[in-house]
């Protein structure tokens, strides 16, 4: 993330203590030194009512992941049930995306990844997109 | 950025326009508002202050004092649970 130029935060009802105790006692056994970003306290709720994650049954923040853009916009965002993990090579595939789009104007197609082809927008591609995108190109 | 160290420490959370600093100038009391925003792709992300475990200190940050970077927010159920 950080050869990415993003800056990660992480959420979750439990105190600042808990998540102190957290990296000392397991994450800094998963990852050597800890993990290296905020941890956010949010015993309220309130931040994760804002996102969409608030349970309010369990009084927790389900797992939910937020793409924010350098105009504080959002650009993507994933949400799920607990029981299943994230994947983190999706979530770098988005941000490569995103950030590509930001820099050229282009826009990527299904099953793009770093250097698969890309769309230049405009009125000659609209009926067009056949002859430059075959749907095998989305796996 | 602040800090406080203490064992109740409390952070402004959501930063709407009805709960931020400067609208209790207003005539009217503020309405006890919930929280409404609900995040959306391709508007802008909810800001809030909160209080956050860092590299062994605790912090106050405001999520917008990283606008100009890509940030990721990622909320998860509990600290020690298992996915």
């Amino acid at each position: 993330m950080k050869e990415l130029g993003v800056e990660v935060f992480s959420a979750s009802t439990d105190s600042r203590f808990v998540h102190k105790i957290w990296q000392a006692e397991e994450l800094s056994k998963m990852i050597p030194g800890g993990v290296q970003f905020p941890m956010i306290a949010d015993a309220s709720g309130l931040i994760g009512q804002a996102y969409g994650v608030f349970e309010p049954a369990a009084g927790v923040d389900i797992r939910g992941r937020f793409l924010i853009d350098p105009d504080f916009n959002i650009r993507a965002m994933e949400v799920m049930t607990p029981e299943v993990g994230r994947n983190v090579n999706e979530l770098i595939r988005q941000i490569r995306a995103f950030q590509h789009v930001r820099a050229t104007g282009e826009v990527t197609p299904a099953g793009w990844v770093p250097g698969k082809p890309t769309l230049k927008p405009g009125p000659d591609l609209a009926g067009n997109v056949w002859k430059e995108w075959k749907p095998e190109m989305a796996f | 950025m602040g800090t406080s160290q203490g064992c109740v420490a409390t952070a402004a959370g959501p930063l709407t326009a009805g709960n931020m600093p400067d609208s209790s100038t207003s005539a009217q009391p503020p309405k006890e508002e919930r929280i409404m925003t609900v995040a959306r792709v391709g508007h802008p992300a909810p800001d809030f202050e909160a209080n956050v475990y860092l590299n062994g200190g605790f912090e106050t940050m405001k999520l917008s004092d990283s606008k100009g970077k890509w940030i990721v927010l990622c909320f998860y159920p509990g600290d020690f649970t298992f996915v």
